[in-house]
């Protein structure tokens, strides 16, 4: 089962090593780990993708919070959120398949951001799910090139 | 050159620490912390701040390896619940601090270690002597700072000082690089803590502490298991409240020694892998077992399917990461044990449970902790009986790791906490010496004596000469068996008596120590043994060392075998 978890940490020089140092130390698997700024310019946001069971999310949620710089930790099992995920993927695309590679493209609400003589770059942002949807549905046309920023969320209804 | 009179930089702190360099103002927060001794090693990147230690009133004691220093400052803290402080330098004074860093980590230890680094703008240039302390030490410590300017140095000292000494203690280590000793402060330093995401939790919720309560209460076997954590928050008369009120019999982890006195009835004294039989068995049986500040270590639960099978379990501790890891708490209560103990007292209602009582008298009688005599070889745990009595059960005792560990955790009968100074979670050879120095210096009137192994001796047995240098009175007993025991015992019981790598050849010891400058005793007769032990005990000019040759090929019992239940254990020839 995979969990999104959020930490908010310090901006200090080696948390996130401390943070994937532990995850590693302690097996915990995760799908992916996001770092960015916030509105707060003292604070970061670590948004990690967990897959594992209620235990193991109970010792993730624990085991961030012991780590000193982390200064709230937020589980989004079982919440009503935003997630986005984003997607750069270049597609085998010559002039004759365009048209139904860029079809496709409008269908997820996606856009293309770079076109070249037998392929196109597209950005699609969306849940894991419809990212994932998109890209077994342009795997027949040849996937070149992927690359995915991983989870980040937030809650639904004016709560922060 | 002479000391000068220490004057000199206090005079300059004074003014919001403005013009002070960064050693000054390291001194000062140390001495504003109560620090009155360090323990250290020098070296290039330490040289400032050295050279302000050399007007200091702080007592610099100086080991002869780093990993002595830093087992030394266990010892001090271990045996005071204060905050010790190690100073390193960069490299590998650093990386000699390792092993005492993941020590105390995982036995909580409060300790401040200070690394010196190479200068700020050679960082990360694999420069002379240069080792990422903080990637090094990340996993093994609470928490770990680099310094980047003089400007942070006394906070991040503060904030140190409170990590390490709160919540659930452990070790902070600080890199400092050298320039950064040396720079002057140019503004006032703001010492104000910025660790918005620390906050430990002190004060347990009442209303699981209730709901803990009423499950003892309900309870017709309950079981005390404690471990160090009580140690740490000098909960010990509030557990005592608790434990006589409800009559709860009380095992404990090798942490948790002598937070009751041994002598209890109601004492069933260790629990685990080396435990007594009693302690094991009624783990197994009770239907209520109560952890305080102990985290189920594989060492004490054996096979985890089978453990405390069936018990309502309560767990209280200030980490809560340590709940529900290994065992899943039915009543959790997080928070520190001294708050949590004086507020559950007043719901544990006076119980009887005399059929429970008996059980485990009937379990004590049957099964106490005993080996065969002998008149022709010295047992070794004849030696620890024999040092309980001749000691009152009183003295601070450090061990190193191996069979002679467990046989002091068996034989000695601890009476009070701090008593035990030892390496539980780590198991590291080596750790007696040094921690039993350490804690000399902490306690200089207090009879403080290290039971030994040879294997664990020889590793920082260098140490003495500290200790002679310090006229220290610290007793050394080592319990020479020529074997790295501990392991011989598994080789004999699980790999065919093939002593692979665990004949352990000794030098002679007593010449060792006087070559060192400390006294030197040996005895290999069971009828000189009391007296040999006297005669150590009489000796205060400075350290002594009594080398016991012990039966060679004795075993540590009860054993749980790895993998095996706590109710599955061998009695070897007690039984
Ligand atoms: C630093 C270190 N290296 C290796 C071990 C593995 N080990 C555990 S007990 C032991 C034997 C200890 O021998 P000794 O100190 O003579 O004690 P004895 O068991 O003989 O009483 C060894 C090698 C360890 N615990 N620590
Ligand atoms: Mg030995």
């Amino acid at each position: 089962m995979k969990h999104v978890i959020t930490a908010l940490v310090q901006n200090q020089p080696g948390v996130l090593a401390h943070i994937s140092g532990m995850f590693a130390a302690r097996g915990f698997n995760i799908d992916s780990l996001v770092v960015g700024r916030t509105e707060d310019a003292e604070l970061s946001r670590m948004t990690i993708v967990v897959v594992g069971d209620e235990a193991v999310l109970e010792q993730v949620r624990k085991q961030l919070g012991k780590v000193i710089p982390v200064v709230k930790v937020r589980d989004f099992t079982n919440t009503e959120n935003v997630q986005r995920d984003l997607l750069l993927i270049r597609v085998h695309a010559p002039a004759e398949k365009r048209p139904a590679v860029v079809d496709l493209v409008n269908l997820f609400r996606g856009r293309v951001a770079d076109v070249a003589r037998s392929s196109v770059v597209i950005e699609l942002t969306g849940t894991e799910d419809k990212i994932e949807a998109f890209i077994d549905l342009v795997r027949p046309y040849g996937i070149r090139e992927l690359a995915r920023t991983g989870v980040i969320a937030m809650l639904r209804g004016g709560r922060k | 050159m002479a000391k000068t009179d220490g004057k000199k930089y206090k005079m300059k702190l004074e003014q919001g620490f403005v013009g002070a360099c960064g050693g000054e103002i390291i001194h000062q927060i140390l001495t504003d912390h109560g620090v009155d001794l360090v323990f250290g090693f020098p070296g290039g990147a330490l040289i400032p701040l050295f050279d302000v230690l050399y007007d200091s009133d702080i007592e610099l004691v100086i080991p002869r390896h780093e990993q002595g220093a830093i087992h030394m400052a266990e010892g001090y803290a271990r045996a005071t619940g204060k905050t010790g402080v190690v100073i390193a330098t960069s490299g590998p004074g650093a990386t000699n601090l390792v092993t005492g860093l993941a020590n105390a980590y995982l036995d909580s230890t409060p300790l401040v270690a200070i690394t010196g680094q190479v200068k700020s703008h050679l960082i990360g240039n694999d420069a002379f002597q240069e080792a990422d302390m903080t990637g090094i030490s990340r996993p093994i410590t609470k928490h770990n700072f680099l310094v980047n300017s003089v400007d942070e140095l006394g906070r991040i000292f503060t904030e140190a000082f409170h990590i390490a000494s709160t919540g659930r203690p452990g070790p902070v280590l600080i890199d400092v690089p050298v320039d950064i000793t040396v720079n002057r402060l140019e503004k006032p330093a703001n010492l104000t803590m910025r660790i918005p995401g620390y906050k430990p939790s002190t004060s347990g919720h009442l209303r699981q502490i209730e709901s803990a309560a009423k499950v003892i209460n309900e309870s017709k076997r309950p079981l005390l298991y404690v471990g160090g954590g009580v140690i740490h928050s000098e909960a010990t008369a509030e557990l005592r409240a608790v434990q006589e009120k409800g009559r709860l019999p009380i095992t404990t982890t090798l942490m948790g020694l002598g937070v009751v006195d041994e002598n209890d009835p109601l004492a069933l004294q260790m629990l685990g892998m080396h435990g007594s039989a009693t302690a094991n068995y009624a783990t197994q049986e009770c239907d209520c077992l109560i952890s305080v500040g102990a985290r189920f270590d594989d060492r004490v639960t054996g096979k985890l399917e089978t453990f405390a099978p069936n018990a309502t379990i309560v767990h209280i501790d200030i980490d809560p990461t340590s709940i529900s890891k290994v065992v899943k708490a039915d009543v959790p209560v997080v928070g520190d044990a001294k708050d949590i103990l004086a507020k559950m007292v007043n719901f544990i209602e006076p119980k009887e449970r005399t059929e429970w009582l008996e059980q485990i008298a009937a379990w004590k009688k049957q099964y106490p902790l005993a080996y065969e005599a002998s008149d022709t070889t010295i047992k070794p745990q004849l030696v620890i009986e024999k040092l309980g009595e001749l000691t009152n059960h009183d003295a601070i005792i450090a061990t190193g790791v191996g069979q002679h560990q467990m046989w002091a955790a068996q034989f000695y009968k601890f009476r009070k906490p701090r008593q035990i100074i030892t390496s539980g979670g780590l198991g590291t050879m080596g750790f007696g010496v040094p921690s039993a120095i350490g804690a000399q210096f902490a306690s200089p009137d207090a009879t403080v004596i290290d039971i030994d192994g040879d294997g664990s001796f020889s590793m920082t047995m260098v140490e003495i000469i500290t200790a002679v240098q310090h006229k220290l009175p610290v007793k050394f007993i080592v319990l020479d068996n020529e074997y790295l025991g501990m392991v011989r015992q598994w080789q004999e019981m699980f790999f065919d008596k093939r002593y692979s790598g665990t004949v352990h050849p000794c030098p002679d010891f007593v010449k060792i120590a006087e070559g060192f400058g400390a006294k030197g005793l040996r005895v290999e007769d069971p009828a000189g043994l009391t007296d040999a032990l006297q005669e150590l005990l009489d000796y205060n000019d400075g350290p002594a060392v009594l080398v016991v040759a012990v039966d060679p090929e004795e075993n540590v019992y009860p054993m749980v075998p790895a993998g095996k239940s706590l109710h599955e254990m061998e009695l070897g020839r007690l039984a």
